[in-house]
C-alpha cells in the first residue's frame, strides 16, 4: 500500500473515534446537566438574561437538533461565542491559548524522552542494581502528583535559590511579536535573543516537572524493548563477529526504538492531562488554565469548545503517530 | 520486596486516616494555635494560615481521598468488568461497537473528562467518586474483554459447552473465576490512579468544600503561602505521593506474585 493511501485510510478510520468522543462530550456537557446554562448560570442571574443566553447558544431547540448543530459547529470550526468578556469568538480564544500548551507539551515530551533514554538505556545495558534503581525511578516519578512536585520545585528553585521565575510564560514586556504564538520560535524568527532566553528560562521548571512525571513510562518502554532486542540472535551474531560493543548497542537501539514509537503515542493522554495540571501549577496561560478558569466563570460555550479541541488534538495526534510509525516501518502499512 | 513496601505504605496511610479521631491532637477544622507556625513539638507539621493543625488535617484528609478513591474504583470495576465480560463473551457486532467506544474513551485524557463531569455535577465527594469512576471504566473493560476472549476459546469451556452447560454457568463458573486474579491486580493499581485523579479534582475544588480537609484542596490553599508556609505545602502533597506509590507497589507486587505482569 502506498503511504498516501495508508494516510487516507487511517484518517478515515479516525472518523468513528472522533464521532464517539464528540458524542461523549455532548452527553457529559449537555445531557447530564439538562440545560447547562441553567445549571451553570441559573441561580446567579435574572431569568430574562438566562433565557437570552439559552437562545443565543441554541439550547431552546430539541436535543437531537442541538446535537446536529453541535456537530456542524465542530466541523465548520465555529465554536460559538463566549458568554463573558465581550462575547469573544471561542475559536479565537482557544487559538490564543493553544500555542502555550503546545510549547509546554513538546518541551516536556523532549525532557521525558531524554530522561527515559538515559535511565532505560542504563537499566538495559547494565542490569542488576542499576536496573532496580531505574525501576524504582519509573514507579516513583509516575506517582509524583504534578502540583506537589511542581510547587516543591518552585519552592526550591524559585523561592529559596531564586534561579527560575515562579510562574508565567515570559517577563511582561519581553513578549515576542506573534507569528506562530510559540514564544521560543517567534523570538528566534524575529531575532530577539533576550526574549528567547527569557521564554526558555520560564519554560524550564514547568517542562521539567511534566517531563519528569512522564519519564517513568518511557524508562520502562525503552528498557523493556532494549532488553528484548539485546537478547535476539542478530545481536549475538554482531558480537560474535567482533563488532565493538558501542556499535552493537547502536544497532540494537535502532531496532528497539521502532515499536516504542507507537507506545509513545499512547502516552499522549497522560501528556495532555499532565499539561492541564502543570499549567495550573505554574500559571501557564494554556488550554488547561483556560478550561478551568472558564468553568469558574460559568462560561459554558468556551468550556465546551475547549474540551472539543482536546478531542480534536487526541484524534489528530493518534493518526499522526500511526503515520510516523508507517514511515519508520513499512510492514505497518501492509498490516492495515 | 515491592509487595512488602506496598503493604507497609498502604497500611500506614489507611491506619493513620482510619484512626484519625484517636490520633489527631486537634480538631482539623478549628484554630489550634498561631497562624503559620512552623513544625514543632506542639504541631508536628506546623499550622496553616488560619492556625489549624496541619497534622490533624492530614490525618482527616486521608479519609476523604481514600474513601473517594475506593468508591470510584468499586464503581468503575463493577461497570467496566461486567461490560467487558459481556462484550467478550457475546462477541460479534455488539463487541466491536462497545470496544470501539471504550478504546476511544481510553485514548482521551481521563482527568479532562473527569473535570468536565465533575463541573456539571457540582462539587461533592459522591460526585467526584462518580466522575473518577466513569473515566476508568475502559481500563476494566479492556482487561475483562481480552481475558474473556482467551478463556472462552480454551478447551475446558468448549467441553462445558459440549456437555450442554447453560450460558450463565459457563460465564459464572468457568470464565469469571479465571478473571479474578487480573481484576485484583488491575484494581489495586487503579486505586493509585484514582487517588491521583481525586487529588487533582480536589486541587481544583471539586471534592469537598472548606473547611473539610482534603490533601489536594489543602495543597491548593497552601500555594499562596509558599514563601512563609512551606511545611503546609509539602505535607499534604507528600501524603498524596505516598498513597499512590503504596497502591501501585502493592498492585505490581501482587501481579508479580501471580505471574500476571512482566517484570519491570
Amino acid at each position: 500500500m502506498s503511504l498516501l493511501r495508508y494516510v487516507a485510510l487511517r484518517a478515515a478510520l479516525a472518523v468513528p473515534t472522533l464521532l464517539i468522543l464528540l458524542t461523549v462530550v455532548f452527553f457529559v456537557l449537555r445531557v447530564i446537566p439538562g440545560n447547562p446554562i441553567v445549571a451553570m448560570v441559573g441561580m446567579k442571574a435574572p431569568p430574562e438574561y438566562v433565557e437570552q443566553l439559552i437562545k443565543e447558544a441554541g439550547l431552546d431547540k430539541p436535543l437531537h437538533e442541538q446535537y446536529l448543530d453541535y456537530l456542524a459547529q465542530v466541523f465548520t470550526g465555529n465554536l460559538g461565542r463566549s458568554l463573558i468578556f465581550g462575547k469573544r469568538d471561542v475559536a479565537a480564544e482557544i487559538m490564543d491559548r493553544l500555542p502555550a500548551t503546545a510549547e509546554l507539551a513538546v518541551a516536556a515530551f523532549l525532557v521525558s524522552i531524554a530522561l527515559g533514554h538515559v535511565f532505560g538505556f542504563l537499566a538495559a545495558r547494565y542490569g542488576g542494581k542499576i536496573d532496580l534503581t531505574a525501576r524504582v525511578y519509573a514507579m516513583v516519578t509516575y506517582v509524583l502528583f504534578i502540583p506537589f512536585i511542581g510547587l516543591a520545585l518552585q519552592l526550591v528553585f524559585s523561592v529559596w535559590l531564586g534561579i527560575f521565575p515562579v510562574a508565567g510564560r515570559v517577563t511582561p514586556g519581553l513578549e515576542p511579536p506573534r507569528i506562530t504564538g510559540l514564544y521560543l520560535l517567534d523570538s528566534l524568527l524575529s531575532g530577539r535573543l533576550n526574549s528567547f532566553a527569557d521564554a526558555l528560562w520560564h519554560l524550564a521548571l514547568p517542562s521539567f516537572t511534566l517531563g519528569l512525571v512522564l519519564s517513568g513510562v518511557f524508562v520502562r518502554l525503552i528498557r523493556n524493548n532494549m532488553v528484548k532486542t539485546l537478547g535476539e540472535d542478530f545481536v549475538s551474531a554482531y558480537r560474535a563477529m567482533g563488532f565493538p560493543e558501542r556499535n552493537v548497542l547502536w544497532k540494537a537501539y535502532r531496532v528497539a526504538i521502532v515499536p516504542t514509537v507507537t507506545m509513545m503515542g499512547l502516552q499522549l493522554a497522560l501528556l495532555l492531562q499532565g499539561a492541564v495540571l502543570t499549567e495550573t501549577t505554574f500559571s501557564w496561560p494554556g488550554l488547561g488554565t483556560l478550561l478551568l478558569e472558564r468553568i469558574q466563570y460559568l462560561d459554558y460555550t468556551t468550556v465546551q469548545g475547549t474540551v472539543v479541541v482536546f478531542v480534536l488534538i487526541v484524534v489528530f495526534m493518534n493518526v499522526a503517530v500511526d503515520v510516523i510509525n508507517a514511515l519508520l516501518d513499512p510492514r505497518v502499512r501492509r498490516g492495515l | 520486596m515491592m509487595l512488602k513496601v506496598g503493604v507497609a505504605l498502604v497500611l500506614l496511610v489507611v491506619l493513620l486516616s482510619a484512626l484519625a479521631p484517636f490520633i489527631a491532637p486537634y480538631d482539623p477544622t478549628k484554630r489550634a494555635g498561631g497562624p503559620l507556625s512552623p513544625p514543632g513539638p506542639t504541631h508536628f507539621f506546623g499550622t496553616d494560615n488560619l492556625g489549624r493543625d496541619v497534622f490533624s488535617r492530614v490525618l482527616y484528609g486521608g479519609q476523604v481521598i481514600i474513601g473517594i478513591s475506593l468508591l470510584a474504583t468499586l464503581f468503575s470495576a463493577a461497570a467496566g468488568f461486567t461490560l467487558g465480560m459481556f462484550s467478550g463473551y457475546v462477541g460479534g457486532r455488539v463487541d466491536r461497537g462497545l470496544n470501539m467506544v471504550m478504546d476511544s474513551m481510553y485514548a482521551f485524557p481521563s482527568l479532562i473528562l473527569a473535570i468536565a463531569i465533575a463541573s456539571v455535577l457540582g462539587p461533592s465527594p459522591l460526585n467526584a467518586a462518580l466522575a473518577i469512576g466513569v473515566v476508568y471504566v475502559p481500563t476494566y473493560f479492556r482487561m475483562a474483554r481480552n481475558e474473556t476472549m482467551v478463556v472462552k476459546s480454551s478447551l475446558f469451556v468448549e467441553a462445558a459447552v459440549a456437555l450442554g452447560a447453560p450460558r450463565w454457568r459457563i460465564v459464572f463458573r468457568h470464565i469469571l473465576p479465571n478473571l479474578v486474579p487480573s481484576l485484583v491486580v488491575v484494581a489495586t493499581i487503579n486505586i493509585a490512579d484514582a487517588a491521583l485523579t481525586e487529588s487533582a479534582l480536589a486541587f481544583f475544588g471539586y471534592t469537598v468544600t472548606p473547611p473539610t480537609p482534603d490533601w489536594g484542596l489543602d495543597l491548593s490553599s497552601a500555594r499562596s503561602y509558599i514563601v512563609n508556609g512551606s511545611w503546609w505545602l509539602l505535607t499534604p502533597g507528600a501524603f498524596i505521593v505516598i498513597t499512590a506509590l503504596g497502591f501501585s507497589l502493592l498492585g505490581e507486587g501482587l501481579g508479580e506474585k501471580m505471574g500476571k505482569k512482566e517484570t519491570f
